[in-house]
């Protein structure tokens, strides 16, 4: 019972960080019908502002803030300087160009920090929270689960009680008549990149301190896991993000502990498989949407 | 539309061929020197490093220490009246990447032997080309066994203690001195992992491991792992586990405040490097922190060696921090000098290598080397270490192996003579 | 992508007023499948030929080249002309370097006759490598743009985790060591090594090039377009989507997988270290720097493929740098080339070097009296 308790807590929070992420591939897709294969290059660039901030200041709070601001700000910096210049002749363009973004970021990351980790530490207690005996989760993670709970409940009031939220999905579902209804669909865009990158960023600003820290690859297998998050909660639902995110966190920490760690991106490609042809469009999605 | 491109395809071939003919043909068909790399005055030798990519981050200042430490001979006259050129060319652990670097280097840049080719996978791919080529390809940077294959890869020796021994001495520690305890073991993947564990349990027993977790060194979470030792009772854990990992077991753990006794393999021990992860909880994480070293340890600051290691580092490599690898780096460097020495005023790559095969030199180790015509490992064996105070020193016991068990040896360590240059 | 329209449709394109009719050789689209093979050949004996001027590091990068283009090409069709974009294609080339390298191991045990370990390798490699492509193919089939690239992405990076978890078949991250078969007695004492690896990867090549050639000009290229430009159309017109994606997913998996054998016949290795996603990516990019959808597109990428790191890493030796920042720049200049280029040719030139060769020249012909 208690190894149990201490997996599904590891588990978890390791599925939180996954969800948030997979959250803001969600929020794209939804703004723009684009998958970002830049989101994770695009998150740590935003995260490695955050981290000079940090050593500057030592203020951990000033560093979330500004992970969201640099995000947003990258965010719109590709989509008004690359993403809106696109020959729309092909879905694939898109893919391409973010793979581009995706080198240049890294490679420059590359030069301008290095290679080596770059330590995030965190202004928490490492003392554990325990019940009985056993230590179940660390502060820190209370405080992402916290954090994660807020941005999920915070997007979910927007999309669906508000009129800018409203503006952005009938933006996203079909531009024309959203426009002749007097949305402004570019603004939408916009907009919807730059609440996307600014998820992405804070995922991977969470992520750094459970993690060696902070490199111009910390986000490569972070996409990766959350792509597969977002494909199997489907990629326009955000309720389908946050419940396979945790879900495949758990899984995960389960396989690892019973196979050992080789076995996990195995996993994710068999998960993923299993669901792309039994489900393709996601548990959590009632569109048939990705049916060429 | 159709004819420009029609024509597009041909005038795009032709355009090719030419293009190609001429960056390729521009750089003529080396001549077939005498002993490739050597001059009178210089020798030129080439290694491949992982300065880019994930790996660069530990191994990195490897080359750069080894670069520092010839500078420093080079200042000196050199080896024999000859000064090192030492190339370093990046790989970024990729294996197809090291295949084209060290071709490079035998092909290109005429080198006149490989020194420290870094890391398993990587240096494995290389090792018939350089035996088919007759390079010396000495002191490959890993524990792995296959350096040691003196029939089928005469020219290729390594340096640091094999995996397997390194598994044997923490064993042989663990069992004189938490004997009863339950042990258990956190591993990398691959080989050192597997060979790691191998040599725990020739000590240990077959049984001797209650728990054995893996990592991959793509998955920077090693909570489940932790948790799973914590679940199993671990009181004794060994980590055969690069630096990064070991710092973020031990912080995954002290997070679930789960403090074992931590034994670790030199490969993953160094304590700079270490309480540079791990940040202000250092000191107290990593008291009483074991491993296992056959290089006296950049710590011990009264060691002849550190010191001359110091001394090189501040004045050839801009000081910087000074840690395991850059022992490592140094070391290497010396060894080589030293075989460069014995391989006589007019070196072959065949006298190199029986030079090495002499048994003559002595490296600056903890151990002594194993260089034989039938054994082409490095150091044999190991001493062990202790974290004490922030300062992780030898604390005197050493072990070699032999066969399947480890014995105590006592012989006083290498000394430092005449200034770390090698000399007759 | 427009670009690749023009090329094969360009039969049904209004043909333009020219003054005289040129060379059949010159206007490759009128070229019968026979001449075509001619052309095919007539290349690979001036590219051997060529192999002389090179000394045998140049000959050595000629090999892996040729090794890169026959995977560049095949995924270069695939994604021009059915629209299914790949980013795992590295993981098929890994399929091919491990099939070859099982066959090669098993055959030097065996006294088989030298041509039958010289070929068969290499056919093992494609079988494994097309079945491979296959299934995936399959899986892959009713996704489009985002989805199947997601799942070669994952299939990429899910190849270390299975080598090291069967690591006693796969040799984990060491990868195995390939016992190939080397050239011919009476040839050694002419050409040296690298000589001779060359001469296999440019034969591959050619193969590769010439059975694509006539694939592109056969009456299924038109079945590709169909799919990718209009599936319901298609579907309307008797073709089966499904059948039709999996075909050319198959065809370009068994291109990337001679391309792997090639690489494994040439380097003696086959590890998975040597076919990361960042190289799956590098694919990627030469297919778009080369010009999608087209042959000689790929030529072009493969060329700029084995050139740019070449470049970017003496550049950055010549350059008088600090120690610490040449090396940073060192690898990772290339990527950051990479990725500029990338990004400039999807903007400008969305055909790629080919495109823009092609309208130099019309530009030039148009200029000319």
């Amino acid at each position: 019972m208690s190894t149990v308790l201490l997996l599904l807590g590891a588990g978890l929070a390791r599925g939180a960080v996954f969800a948030l992420f997979a959250l803001a591939l969600v929020l794209i897709w939804r703004a723009t019908r684009i998958a970002n294969f830049a989101q994770g290059a695009m998150a740590v660039t935003a995260a490695y502002v955050a981290y000079l901030v940090l050593i500057g200041t030592g203020s951990f709070p000033l560093a979330v803030v500004v992970v969201l601001l640099a995000g947003a700000g990258i965010g719109v910096g590709v989509e008004r300087g690359l993403m809106r210049y696109l020959p729309t002749a092909s879905p694939l363009n898109a893919i391409i160009v973010a793979i581009g973004v995706v080198m240049v970021l890294t490679g420059l990351l590359g030069i301008l920090f290095g290679a080596d980790y770059k330590p995030i530490s965190v202004p928490f207690s490492r003392e554990p929270i325990t019940v009985g005996s056993l230590a179940i989760v660390s502060p820190y993670t209370l405080f992402v689960f916290v954090v994660i709970a807020v941005v999920v409940a915070g997007i979910g009031l927007l999309f669906t009680r508000t009129s800018l939220g409203l503006a952005m999905r009938a933006s996203a579902f079909d531009e024309e008549v959203a426009r002749l209804n007097g949305v402004r669909v570019v603004r939408m865009r916009t907009l919807g990149w730059m609440l996307s990158s600014a998820v992405g960023g804070l995922a991977v600003l969470l992520a750094v301190p459970t993690e060696l820290g902070l490199n111009p690859h910390s986000g490569d297998l972070l996409f990766v896991n959350a792509f597969t998050v977002a494909i199997i909660g489907g990629l326009d639902s955000p309720v389908g993000a946050v419940v396979a995110g945790l879900g495949v966190g758990v899984l995960l920490t389960i396989v690892t502990t019973l196979w050992g760690a080789t076995v996990g991106p195995i996993a994710i490609l068999l998960l993923l498989v299993l669901v792309l042809l039994l489900r393709p469009q996601g548990l959590f999605s009632l569109r048939k949407a990705r049916l060429a | 539309m159709t004819q420009p491109h029609a024509r597009a395809t041909t005038v795009s071939a032709i355009a090719l061929a030419l293009a190609g003919a001429l960056v390729l043909s521009s750089c003529s068909t080396p001549g077939a020197a005498e002993q490739p790399g050597l001059t009178d005055t210089s020798v030129k030798i080439g290694t491949h490093q992982p300065l880019t990519g994930p790996a660069a981050a530990s191994y990195a200042p490897i080359s750069a220490a080894t670069a520092a430490y010839f500078d420093y001979v080079n200042d000196q006259g050199g080896i024999n009246g000859r000064t090192i050129d030492y190339i370093v060319k990046d790989d970024g652990y990729n294996p197809a990447t090291t295949q084209t670097v060290v071709r490079e280097l035998v092909l290109d840049d005429d080198v006149f032997a490989i020194l420290g080719g870094l890391g398993t996978p990587t240096h494995s791919s290389v090792l018939d080309f350089l035996n088919d080529n007759d390079v010396p390809d000495l002191f490959a940077s890993s524990g792995s066994a296959a350096w040691n294959q003196p029939e089928k890869y005469p020219n290729t020796f390594g340096f640091q203690t094999d995996y397997v021994t390194e598994g044997m001495v923490l064993g042989q520690h663990i069992s004189d001195e938490f004997g009863g305890k339950t042990v258990c073991l956190l591993g990398q993947d691959d080989e050192f992992g597997t060979d790691v564990q191998s040599g725990l349990e020739k000590i240990l027993g077959a049984d001797g491991l209650a728990e054995v977790q893996t990592y991959s060194v793509s998955n920077q979470d090693v909570s489940a792992q932790i948790v799973a030792m914590q679940a199993a009772g671990c009181e004794v854990n060994v980590l055969a586990t690069i630096t990064g990992f070991t710092a973020l077991a031990i912080g995954t753990a002290a997070q679930l405040s789960y403090f074992p006794q931590w034994v670790s393999s030199s490969s993953g021990a160094d304590y700079g490097p270490l309480a540079g992860y791990l940040g202000d909880a250092a000191p107290l994480l990593l008291e009483g922190f074991i491993s296992d070293n056959y290089l006296p340890d950049a710590s011990e600051s009264d060691n002849k060696w550190i010191e001359l290691f110091q001394d090189i580092n501040d004045k050839y490599n801009k000081g910087a921090p000074f840690n395991g690898s850059v022992v490592y780096g140094m070391a290497m460097g010396y060894l080589f000098a030293e075989a460069l020495l014995h391989a006589g005023k007019q070196p072959t790559r065949e006298s190199l290598i029986t030079a090495v095969q002499s048994g003559e030199l002595k490296g600056s180790g903890l151990v002594p080397l194993a260089f034989s015509k039938t054994d082409h490992n490095g150091y044999v064996g190991a001493g062990i270490t202790v974290v004490h105070d922030g300062v992780q020193a030898s604390t005197g016991e050493r072990w070699v192996r032999d066969g399947d068990k480890v014995v105590a040896y006592d012989k006083p360590p290498v000394e430092l003579l005449s200034g770390g240059v090698p000399s007759n | 992508m427009t670009g690749t329209r023009d090329v094969s449709t360009a039969s049904a394109a209004p043909a333009p007023v020219r003054p005289r009719r040129p060379h059949w050789l010159l206007t490759p689209s009128s070229w019968t499948p026979l001449q075509r093979w001619g052309v095919t050949a007539l290349g690979l004996v001036l590219a051997l030929g060529a192999t002389f001027l090179l000394d045998p590091y140049r000959n050595y990068l000629l090999a892996v080249g040729t090794a890169y283009l026959c995977a560049i090409a095949g995924l270069s069709l695939l994604v021009g002309r059915t629209g299914q974009l790949s980013l795992g294609h590295a993981a098929f080339m890994a399929a091919g370097a491990y099939a070859f390298a099982f066959t090669s191991n098993a055959l030097a045990d065996e006294s088989v006759p030298s041509l039958v370990h010289l070929y068969a390798p290499f056919l093992v490699a494609i079988v494994v490598a097309a079945a491979l492509g296959a299934v995936v193919g399959i899986a892959g089939a009713r996704l489009h743009g985002p989805y199947l690239a997601g799942l070669t992405l994952a299939l990429v990076l899910a190849l270390p985790a299975l080598t090291s978890l069967m690591s006693d078949v796969f040799g984990g991250d060491a990868g195995l060591y390939v016992s190939v078969e080397r050239r011919p007695e009476w040839l050694s004492q002419l050409i040296a090594d690298e000589q001779w690896q060359a001469w296999v990867g440019l034969g591959a090549a050619a193969l590769v090039l010439g059975v694509l050639a006539q694939l592109v000009r056969s009456p299924y290229a038109i079945r590709m377009q169909a799919v990718r430009d209009d599936e319901s159309a298609a579907r309307l017109s008797g073709i089966d989507p499904r059948a039709t994606r999996v075909t050319m997913f198959g065809i370009s998996a068994a291109t990337a997988g001679l391309g792997g054998g090639v690489l494994a016949y040439v380097t003696q290795a086959a590890s998975p270290g040597a076919y990361s996603l960042s190289f799956s990516l590098f694919l990627l990019v030469a297919v778009v720097i080369g010009g999608v959808g087209t042959l000689a597109g790929a030529v072009w990428g493969a060329v700029v493929l084995v050139l740019v790191p070449e470049l970017t890493s003496s550049i950055t030796e010549a350059l008088p740098l600090p120690a610490e920042l040449s090396q940073r720049l060192d690898g990772n200049l290339a990527i950051v080339v990479f990725g500029v280029i990338l990004v400039v040719v999807m903007l400008v030139a969305p055909r790629g070097i080919n495109g823009a060769v092609g309208s130099l020249v019309g530009r030039l012909r148009r200029r000319r009296p």
